[in-house]
């Protein structure tokens, strides 16, 4: 029997970028519920009790390393794919004709995936590197609501904000059926459904995200 | 071969072998039928090029009727041209217009190296299929036919995945030249059955592994494939190989620790 290494072979780094992308999904829906207490609209009274227990609790600290670890190794793998691809194709065709068999989406994965990259650098900047490496907030001089008012009163910040919730938005109309389907989870009766909650969720997370910089930048959620 | 109205200009890829670099050319293809083939009307633009002495172009063929799995061409962007669930030998030029412009190329994977013009190496398949494609019997008398049972269902299945021709529209329909379709579909066709059970985790684990080493690209479920293979090999059968390939990784891990 040939050894083969899992993590080297092409359905292993599928398998691992399919669990990988499943773990940001379930990390999305929770950093949206979080952030949506904002909507309550009672001064970020409610959001801040939230963002003070996900930046002090335990078991949530632990899991923003294997959160880091997951987007690293997502991002690791997408790329090795990606250069592995080009290489397998060296001489490209004139015409392709690819809306005729998949969407584009689809086919940009890696495109997309960069701008959510370089949105995370920036979202990251504005939130996390305040949170944990300054006293803005740990000194209680400032609230987590208060930065965020602060970070959306520019207007080019709201737009960059709302055009990368639109790559994340098409990133996961292909991402999370796909993702399913890499982990060998296809079925008759279950995969139509995965796929339209995959199209539900890959709408509705980026706009309720999206929906966050507009009302703070308009005031009217203050 | 009855004659027709259809007058064509064909951007063909020229190239003289493996080592050195292609071109493409252009060709008048004059008086073709919308009723014949598309390998009809390359014999007829072939057998004009040879009256005048010229090199004729070289592509793939055999059965002429959908089954050998031959015909490699990729027209006007698509493999096998804009018909679904059909071959080159199938696609008849009344898919087409008088005046149209179409442009054929031969797959493209560094895993299909182009041996002349349209024709291109397919043996890293032949390899993948050496590597694990097959079932062991016993030499002897001829048993008697149906004396294992197959359900129904499972035998539907493998059906549907030994329709696969090994044409590799797949690869060439892919944007990451991947081969999953058509390995998945010879996996699944031997793993669906009784008599494909005693090899069942050593195939997954070394046709995979001849196909990574052929240097095809990594699947991301775009989905080309299915939707341009002309036998229309179902991506379950993708999936089917990727739960087949990770317990196969874990049954490996307990044999030999
Ligand atoms: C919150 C952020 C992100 C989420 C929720 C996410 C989610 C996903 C999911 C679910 C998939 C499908 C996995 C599969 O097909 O098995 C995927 C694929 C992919 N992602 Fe992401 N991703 C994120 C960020 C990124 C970033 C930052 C990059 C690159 C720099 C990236 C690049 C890719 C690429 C190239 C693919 C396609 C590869 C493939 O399907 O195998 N993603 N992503
Ligand atoms: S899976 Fe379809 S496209 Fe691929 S080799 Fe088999 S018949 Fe051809
Ligand atoms: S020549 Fe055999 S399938 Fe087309």
């Amino acid at each position: 029997m040939t050894k083969s290494g899992f993590v080297t072979s092409s359905i292993g780094k599928k398998i691992l970028m399919g669990i990988t992308g499943l773990f940001l999904i379930s990390f999305l829906l929770i950093h949206c519920f979080i952030n949506a207490l904002i909507f309550f609209n009672d001064g970020g009274e409610t959001f801040n009790k939230g963002a003070e227990f996900m930046g002090t609790n335990w078991l949530i600290r632990a899991m923003e390393i294997v959160l880091f670890i997951g987007i690293f190794a997502h991002i690791f793998l997408a790329l090795k794919l990606t250069i592995d691809n080009r290489k397998a194709r060296p001489v490209g065709y004139m015409v392709v004709n690819g809306s005729a068999n998949s969407t584009w989406y689809s086919r940009w994965m890696g495109l997309l995936g960069t701008l959510i990259l370089m949105f995370l650098v920036i979202h990251l900047k504005h939130f996390w590197v305040v949170s944990r490496f300054t006293d803005e907030i740990t000194s209680g001089k400032e609230t987590m609501f208060d930065e965020m008012r602060e970070v959306f009163e520019n207007p080019i910040v709201v737009a960059v904000y709302c055009l990368s919730m639109v790559s994340l938005a098409y990133h996961l109309l292909h991402g999370f059926q796909s993702s399913f389907q890499s982990l060998g989870l296809n079925h008759k009766k279950y995969t139509p459904i995965i796929k339209s909650i995959g199209i539900i969720f890959a709408i509705l997370i980026p706009l309720i995200f999206a929906s966050m910089p507009i009302v703070m930048h308009f005031g009217i959620i203050k | 071969m009855s004659h027709g109205n259809m007058n064509l200009t064909l951007k063909v890829w020229k190239q003289k072998n493996k080592d050195t670099k292609g071109r493409f050319e252009t060709y008048h293809a004059k008086g073709i039928s919308p009723d014949m083939s598309f390998l009809e009307m390359f014999d007829v633009v072939n057998e004009q090029l040879i009256t005048e002495n010229k090199e004729p172009i070289a592509f793939d063929h055999d059965c002429r009727e959908g089954i050998c799995g031959a015909c490699s061409m990729y027209i006007n962007g698509r493999p096998h041209g804009p018909k679904g669930g059909v071959t080159t030998c199938q696609l008849h030029m009344r898919s087409f217009k008088s005046g149209d412009t179409i442009v054929v190329e031969p797959w493209r994977s560094a895993a299909f190296p182009v041996i002349k013009d349209l024709a291109v190496d397919r043996s890293s398949f032949d390899r993948i299929i050496a590597a694990g494609g097959f079932v062991n019997v016993n030499t002897g008398n001829a048993k008697d036919a149906n004396n294992i049972l197959i359900n129904k269902d499972h035998a539907d299945e493998a059906f549907n995945a030994a329709a696969c021709i090994g044409c590799g529209a797949c690869v060439a329909a892919c944007k990451n030249s991947s081969a999953m379709l058509f390995v998945s579909a010879k996996v699944s066709q031997l793993a669906l059955l009784p008599q494909g059970q005693i090899e069942r985790e050593d195939r997954v684990l070394n046709m995979v592994k001849q196909m990574d080493e052929e240097g095809f690209g990594n699947c991301t479920n775009i989905g080309a494939c299915e939707a341009e293979c002309p036998k229309s090999i179902s991506l379950e059968n993708i999936a089917r190989m990727n739960r087949e390939y990770s317990s196969a990784i874990l049954a490996q891990n307990k044999l030999h620790h």
